[in-house]
């Protein structure tokens, strides 16, 4: 399959390809970062995951418009604020839902997966009837357009800079809140033994309202990010839920080294496979290979041991 | 003890009775055809619930992906169905006599190997019930043996049937794509599309699925359902007692599938045709609601979810597009939160109850005595 190729062209290929699947990582990555803090910490599948980042995209898109109409003076910096604001709204819905049916759920962990469905449902319908079936894409400040032209055959998009960039911020910020600070220390204290934890005066409850809200903050962020390279509509979270599953079990639940791997590999050999076979193929052939790869290592790449 | 024995498999045997009432009699006699029909493609549905009721339930394993193998079913009676239809005088016109017009589309000029032997319908039947056996069988084996389950085996599962679902959409010459296998005509010569073959079908769905009532009934009788019911409580303890667990899953595993296909076959027969609409990840976890709505361990609740969740999807969608998606993601949440045991649960613990406490006032006042309610017992 390489042979209708000069070497040229197979070196610009792989940049090229190698350069998507890159900006394919960094949604992968922020998309399993939040999964993975409320699977890998708190055992909980949510399967609305994709939804908090679809509305994280939709209060991306509202914010464009809001300072497209109001403050265009201002517009080439809305995106930092939409951000903000996306991170927000999701993490204060992620804590109500906690509250109303999350909490009344730990130790069902398949029945967590069939409520958040349930939720993912309503939240769908509730897109679609609030801003239509349509799918809407956001205006991008022009500082984020174009591309910045490598030689002659290679051009690399300025938006994918800022994704990625986005993206190590943001993995450094999770690394830093698990591991350093006070915050992160009692949540792996409660996922290590929740009695445990109790017993020696963490709030427990809290701890898990804040860890679930926080992996729901990061899917906002992850939409905010999302509107950059693709349009959404109300059904686009569900295309990439099963996708960032795989990410996190591949990986290695709560191991935060594992998700990054796991991210990598497998949003690179898609995207480097996509342009020699067709689209469909690739994705068979890569999800083929991490379901195999799970049969044989059930644990994923980087296993945490925990004493249960 | 005896008696009370006696008594329970009594009222057992009226439960069926009512079921076969309602299915066989009633909803014939009170529909037209094209009503009926719908009811049927709503029971096809209820071999996968049942499926779910044994491995989830009873089993513990909760598969996200019964809609493969409801898939393989229906795609196996498709395949036979489509070759019927396309024989060389009947796709004349095509570029390629002989084959499916979907792949005289997608310029395939010879039928693939493994189309070939669905030219028998003996071939077909048996593939029907062997092909996702050993499919369930190899996922089995490589998961349970490593002792992974619950949530692992969920996700992988759904994993599977949405690679199934891009692998179908993706190779359409080979399976008709998006659109699945479409213009199905004949059966053997005879014509499937008539009035008289949608009754004849519907009454084999219903005997077939009475038939796979009986074996779940019988198999949770058994001790191996006693077994089921053990490990899915405190799996590490039937292990200890000497027990290899995950044979026992894996036999499961492989009956639900093989009930799902069956299922799938009846599907395509009924409707007329097969898409991977019905088989990825989304039908999947549908077909799952309707085993929890009619009670994760009821059987014949299973069957009774399939047409409530169904009809109640139907005329919603008729009548209401908007709204459908809102109530069956509640009952999705209220299912689990406030019912985890469904409908049978409902009437198991709070209507029984209360009929009895109703009866047994009764009786008080008759003798003139006064007497506090009865409460219903609290379930959790």
């Amino acid at each position: 399959m390489f042979s209708e190729y000069t070497a040229n062209e197979l070196t610009s290929i792989f940049v090229m390809q190698g350069f998507s699947g890159l900006i394919l990582f960094s949604v992968f990555l922020l998309m399993a970062l939040g999964l993975a803090i409320i699977f890998g910490q708190m055992g909980i599948i949510n399967m609305a995951h994709g939804e908090f980042m679809i509305l994280g995209a939709y209060v991306t898109y509202l914010t464009s418009e809001l300072f497209l109409n109001y403050f265009p003076s201002l517009f080439s910096g809305y995106f930092f604020i939409a951000m903000a604001l996306a991170f927000v709204a999701c993490a204060l819905l992620g804590a109500f839902i906690e509250w109303i049916m999350i909490r009344h759920l730990y130790n069902r962990p398949l029945d967590t997966l069939l409520a958040t469905w349930g939720l993912s449902l309503i939240m769908q319908q509730a897109f679609r009837s609030i801003f239509g079936a349509r799918e809407v894409g956001v205006t991008l400040p022009d500082w984020l357009m174009g591309s910045y032209p490598l030689n002659d055959t290679i051009d690399l998009p300025i938006n994918g800079f800022f994704v990625m960039g986005l993206t190590t911020v943001i993995t450094v910020g999770v690394y830093v809140l698990t591991q350093k600070t006070r915050f992160g220390k009692q949540t792996r204290a409660v996922v290590q033994n929740r009695e445990m934890a109790g017993a020696v005066g963490i709030n427990t409850e809290r701890v898990d309202r804040f860890t679930y809200a926080l992996g729901c903050g990061i899917a906002g962020i992850a939409g905010a990010a999302f509107t950059m390279i693709g349009s959404t509509g109300p059904t686009s979270g569900q295309q990439y839920i099963v996708d960032t599953f795989l990410v996190v079990v591949f990986g290695g639940v709560s191991s935060l080294l594992g998700t990054i791997a796991a991210a990598f590999s497998i949003s690179q050999v898609q995207s480097i496979m996509e342009f020699f076979l067709t689209g469909s193929t690739a994705k068979v052939l890569t999800l083929l290979a991490v379901v195999f790869i799970l049969m044989l290592r059930p644990q994923g790449l980087f296993a945490l041991k925990v004493r249960r | 003890m005896f008696n009370y024995q006696r008594l329970l498999s009594n009222q057992k045997v009226l439960q069926y009775a009512i079921l076969a009432v309602i299915i066989l009699v009633i909803l014939p006699l009170s529909m037209d055809i094209f009503r009926l029909n719908l009811i049927g493609k709503y029971l096809s549905f209820a071999f996968v619930a049942l499926g779910l009721v044994l491995a989830w339930g009873y089993g513990g394993i909760l598969s996200l992906g019964q809609g493969i193998f409801f898939g393989v079913g229906g795609y196996g009676m498709a395949m036979f169905l489509k070759l019927e239809a396309s024989s060389p005088a009947n796709t004349a016109i095509q570029s390629t006599p002989g084959i499916p017009d979907f792949m005289d589309w997608n310029q395939i000029t010879e039928l693939p190997w493994f189309w070939e032997p669905f030219h028998h319908l003996s071939f077909t039947i048996a593939a029907i019930l062997i092909v996702p056996a050993i499919f369930a069988y190899i996922i089995g084996v490589a998961m349970f043996k490593r002792r992974v389950g619950g949530v692992y085996f969920a996700i992988i599962t759904q994993a599977i049937a949405s690679i199934l679902t891009i692998l179908i959409i993706g190779q359409q010459g080979y399976t008709g794509g998006v659109n699945g296998i479409t213009d199905l005509r004949t059966l053997l010569g005879w014509d499937i599309r008539t009035d008289t073959a949608k009754y004849v079908f519907y009454y084999l769905n219903a005997g077939l699925l009475f038939l796979c009532l009986f074996i779940s009934a019988f198999i949770l009788k058994s001790k191996f359902g006693r077994l089921l019911v053990a490990m899915r409580e405190r799996e590490d303890r039937v292990r200890f007692s000497g027990y290899d667990v995950s044979n026992f899953k894996i036999f499961i595993f492989c009956l639900a599938a093989v009930f799902s296909a069956i299922g799938g076959a009846m599907f395509t027969l009924q409707v007329g045709f097969m898409s991977p609409s019905l088989i990825g990840v989304v039908p999947s976890i549908e077909m799952i609601i309707f085993c929890a709505v009619g009670g994760r361990l009821s059987i014949l609740g299973a069957v009774y979810g399939c047409l409530l969740v169904n009809l109640a999807k139907t005329n919603l969608s008729e009548s209401f597009p908007t709204l459908w998606l809102f109530a069956m993601g509640s009952l999705f949440i209220a299912i689990v939160m406030k019912f985890p045991e469904g409908l049978a649960g409902i009437i198991e613990h709070n209507i029984k109850p209360a009929i009895k406490g109703y009866l047994a006032d009764k009786k008080n006042k008759a003798k003139g005595e006064i007497q506090a309610p009865l409460e219903t017992e609290k379930r959790i």
